[in-house]
């Protein structure tokens, strides 16, 4: 059906920074003080094959409000908008591998037919070396809906739990970590898209 | 599932898309993923993304000439670089966002990390960003990067590029790439424009001289149309045709 080629993937290289990460482009903190829902922080490092932090990785997320609905057209769902909330959010890495975001937990966004999806955030990666970005998701691993998702269901048992942000309390704060792992030992499970 | 070995990590088309490990871009080795993209359905979490949203509210900033916040204008040869972002059914992208970023025409970025003795130019910061108008064209104002070197292997020099990077309708449109130069030698010698596995493909990067969008005493023209993927089907169009 298509018709036209695609224009390939290169990669975003070492020196992005400047343009992707401007005072105005960086989005760390996706929330407003009238925001609904729980707050979170999400936090984690991008680590390379030999185990060494990648400080120059781009992380971009993209999630739906607390209601479970994305500030978008193709989502003609009934959940309530909130339009306090973007839902996308962007963070390079430090020297130490690190990102970081201000956001809330999303609701539950539908699947087919009556079916939801455990709440999830949609995470996208770039750094030098990847000659194309990287995609997988983040769930949270105290979220009991997370055994009938159907996109959880696609990952292999012994990889699942790469996707499970683990959840702890830090100064009254809560805190899901999450490490991506481009290679080797506890590898971040990847989707095709 | 479909099970994928690792030489066939794609997104996709593999005719496009370069593969995660290609060893002559020697970075790739400790980055790439290494165990198979796993295949899933598309939900609407993927049908929707980020770009409408965030293009709504970004400013455009479209001339590198002389956005660096200094009265003087950046040294080099003044180029136009426009072009349309299509989806791949031939229908243009409108009010989408692009960023870009680009090596002043020394050759040199403006970054902690560059170092190599070529000049800095006071005048250039060597970043933009526009959103494509209704018919989906976009326009910058830059001047013609240099050749950069780097430390791939012995006497590396990356063709002269710009970086860009494109949000579209939803999470699968999302491309982060870089627009060459007609007619430069170094395109054969370079890893990361050839770990895109088809010439066809490696073609589609190269930008085209136009004389049509020249403009007399002022600048040369370039023209480098985009496809990205389009506004697919929702998950809910299925459940409609059964009607």
């Amino acid at each position: 059906m298509s018709i036209l080629s695609l224009t390939s993937s290169q990669t975003v290289g070492p020196f992005f920074a400047p343009a992707l990460l401007r005072e105005d482009a960086i989005r760390n903190v996706l929330t407003q003080p009238e925001t609904a829902g729980e707050r979170i922080r999400v936090e984690g490092r991008v680590l390379g094959g030999d185990g060494l932090p990648v400080p120059d990785a781009m992380v971009e997320i993209w999630q739906a409000n607390s209601y479970g609905r994305y500030n978008h057209s193709a989502d003609q769902g009934t959940a309530q908008l909130d339009a306090t909330f973007l839902g996308f959010g962007r963070s390079g890495t430090a020297e130490d591998g690190s990102y970081w975001f201000e956001t809330i937990k999303p609701g539950r966004v539908p699947f087919y037919h009556e079916q939801f999806q455990a709440p999830h955030i949609c995470v996208t990666v770039f750094s030098r070396g990847l000659l194309n970005h990287l995609v997988t998701r983040l769930y949270f691993e105290d979220e009991q809906t997370n055994t009938e998702d159907p996109i959880l269901q696609c990952v292999p048992d012994e990889r699942r739990s790469t996707l499970l942000a683990r959840r702890e309390t830090v100064e009254g704060t809560i805190v899901y970590r999450f490490d991506i792992v481009l290679q080797g030992a506890g590898e971040t499970a990847f989707f095709n898209l | 599932m479909k099970n994928i070995t690792i030489g066939e990590i794609v997104r996709g088309d593999r005719e496009v898309f370069p593969p995660y490990l290609y060893e002559a871009y020697q970075s790739t080795r400790r980055r790439a993923p290494m165990l198979p993209l796993i295949e899933v359905p598309l939900t609407l979490s993927e049908l929707t993304g980020p770009g409408p949203a965030i293009s709504a509210i970004t400013l455009e900033d479209a001339d590198l000439t002389r956005n660096s916040g200094t009265v003087g204008e950046a040294i080099g040869q003044r180029i136009i670089v426009t072009g349309r972002v299509l989806d791949d059914r031939g229908f243009p992208v409108p009010n989408t966002l692009l960023e870009i970023w680009q090596a002043n025409a020394a050759g040199r970025y403006l970054h902690k990390r560059d170092q190599w003795p070529g000049p800095l130019d006071p005048n250039f910061l060597g970043m933009g960003r526009c959103l494509t108008n209704e018919e989906g064209i976009y326009r910058f104002l830059t001047i013609r990067p240099g050749a950069y070197p780097w430390k791939n292997h012995p006497n590396a020099w990356r063709p002269a590029h710009i970086h860009f990077s494109v949000f579209g309708p939803s999470m699968l449109s999302r491309l982060v790439t870089q627009m060459y130069f007609p007619d430069d030698p170094l395109h054969a010698l370079d890893p990361i424009m050839n770990a895109v596995p088809t010439e066809a493909a490696r073609k589609r990067m190269i930008a085209l001289y136009d004389h049509s969008v020249t403009e007399q005493e002022w600048a040369l023209g370039y023209r480098w149309d985009i496809v990205i993927r389009g506004a697919y089907a929702t998950p809910f169009e299925s459940k409609e045709g059964e009607r």
